[in-house]
């Protein structure tokens, strides 16, 4: 104990604290101040910029969701579209052939009403030629027929006899 | 490319080992004996611990027996009645006398002190023989260590202000030397300070524990140089940055720090129990305020000294013992010391600053940390 305390050099410890004092303000006020804070600036930054890069890769993948998304809305809406044109298609065709087919129906209908009033008119006008034609032929079988006295009284014979018998 | 290196070396060192043949084969140098040779060594190492009035970097006998210095004077600043400023060398290494206003000034050879004397430059010895008698001036000079004190706070402050600098530069990225002392600067404000003192109230501790840290890094590694300084290693300097840590933390202490000291048992026990204990207890508390930067300064001071002291005394076999078997031996010890110095250089500077902050974390600690060490009387 006696040898440090004759080895304690007062003048060194005075230089060693007013040296010291002096090289901590003057550290600190252009080193350590201005290194601790760009140091923690950039770890700011470092940490800002990893940050940022975690929401741009979870924006990404919300897009890319979103992406599927629309892309598999786009497929079903295109599938519903096809189907409904299906249907569209045979609905339209159907109804073609229903259609025509009443068209038909109702055009043979109208044929047969013409073909009956033509074959009514046809028998009318044959009624009358040949209620003038047995006119005609009834006077010239009359005609001939009473042309002879005998034969008138003939006739009259036969047609009396039948008219007995009734 | 590499057998060449091989062959050089080779070369090299058969030329070192011829050397060495002849030197071997010459007569003892030195002390006639060994036991001669051991006090020679034991002296001269202890001296190489010492602060010095002149920056001396090796020094020799020439063929006529003269001793020769070589090295650079620092200059000598003395109070007694009165300013004396004059340069080291003219003490001629404490062998004459210095007159300066009026005054006498004499060196003495064993501690390097300087003491005040009459015109003949006698220095009366106490019984012992070692205490010198005469009246002491108040010796301010720039020794050795205060240049080396100098020198390394001219580095620090280069090396961490282009630091600084470098980060406006070069978009927040360190360039140059501060690529190597950033992950430090970052490992004592993460590793050191925030789980010591706590992340709301490290910032006002780090500059001192950055500035305490690669100060006592940069000093210890500058010991290991064969330039003889051992700043470090000198109970003045250490005794000054563990006051600084002292005041820092009993001036930066919160309230709970000082009820912890005057009342750490609290509120677990009637304060009519707490009387018998307290009259142990609160000695013990405040004793600890002072035994904490005691040491400290103990520690890093005898770590350093002793490091230089096993050093010194390996490489000094060589010389008292003179031969081949020792020789080689303390050179490989030596080699082997000073990889485990180099460690010991950063390790005492992490101490030191882990400490500190320790202490720093007693000091600023509010209630809530207060209560996680309930039940926990002993700090040192």
């Amino acid at each position: 104990m006696e040898k440090l305390i004759g080895e304690f050099s007062i003048g060194l410890f005075f230089w060693q604290t007013v040296l010291f004092v002096l090289l901590l303000l003057l550290l600190r006020k252009y080193a350590w101040k201005p290194i601790l804070n760009a140091v923690s600036e950039r770890e700011e930054g470092i940490r800002k910029a990893l940050l940022s890069a975690e929401n741009a890769k979870r924006e990404m993948e919300n897009l890319q969701a979103d992406n599927e998304k629309l892309l598999k809305e786009a497929r079903a809406e295109r599938d519903l579209m096809l189907k409904e044109a299906r249907e569209i298609k045979t609905k339209m065709v159907s109804d073609a052939k229903e259609e025509a087919k009443m068209e038909a129906d109702k055009m043979i209908v109208q044929a047969q009403a013409a073909i009956e009033s033509e074959k009514k008119a046809a028998i009318a006008e044959l009624k009358s030629q040949v209620a003038t034609l047995s006119l005609e032929i009834a006077e010239k079988v009359v005609k001939s027929e009473l042309s002879n006295s005998d034969k008138q009284l003939k006739l009259v014979e036969d047609m009396l006899g039948d008219a007995t018998l009734n | 490319m590499q057998k060449k290196t091989l062959n050089r070396l080779l070369t090299f060192l058969i030329a070192v080992s011829a050397s060495l043949h002849s030197y071997a084969n010459e007569p003892s140098q030195g002390g006639e004996s060994q036991e001669a040779r051991k006090k020679e060594v034991s002296e001269y190492v202890k001296h190489h611990n010492l602060d010095t009035h002149d920056f001396g970097l090796y020094s020799y006998t020439d063929d006529h027996g003269e001793e020769h210095h070589v090295g650079f004077p620092l200059p000598i600043i003395l109070w007694t009645d009165g300013l004396h400023v004059f340069s080291s060398s003219k003490f001629h290494h404490g062998q004459e006398v210095v007159e300066s206003n009026g005054k006498y000034f004499a060196m003495d050879t064993h501690t390097y002190k300087i003491y005040e004397t009459d015109a003949s430059g006698q220095l009366h010895y106490g019984e012992d023989g070692h205490h010198v008698e005469n009246a002491k001036p108040l010796d301010l000079s720039i020794t050795k260590s205060v240049f080396m004190i100098f020198v390394v706070s001219l580095m620090l402050f280069l090396i961490f202000s282009s630091l600084a600098k470098s980060y406006a530069k070069n978009a927040s990225i360190p360039s140059g030397v501060g690529r190597f002392f950033e992950p430090i600067v970052l490992y004592i404000r993460d590793d050191i300070a925030i789980p010591n003192i706590g992340e709301t109230k490290y910032k006002k501790y780090m500059p001192y524990l950055l500035t305490v840290f690669f100060f006592v890094w940069f000093l210890n590694i500058f010991g290991l140089t064969p330039l003889g300084i051992n700043v470090t290693g000198n109970i003045a300097i250490t005794t000054a940055l563990a006051l600084i840590t002292f005041l820092l933390t009993n001036l930066t202490g919160t309230k709970d720090y000082w009820l912890h000291i005057f009342d750490p048992l609290g509120s677990s026990m009637p304060w009519i129990a707490k009387i018998p204990l307290y009259i142990i207890l609160i000695p013990i508390e405040v004793l600890g305020i002072f035994i904490k930067p005691f040491s400290l300064l103990i520690r890093l001071y005898a770590n350093m000294q002793a490091g230089h002291i096993v050093l010194g005394s390996l490489l000094g076999l060589i010389y008292i013992f003179q031969n081949w078997i020792a020789g080689p031996l303390s050179f490989g010890l030596s080699f082997a010391i000073s990889l485990i110095e180099l460690l010991v250089a950063l390790l005492q500077a992490y101490i030191f600053t882990m400490l500190s902050a320790l202490y720093f974390g007693f000091a600023s600690e509010t209630h809530d940390h207060a209560d996680a060490h309930e039940g926990e009387v002993q700090h040192l």
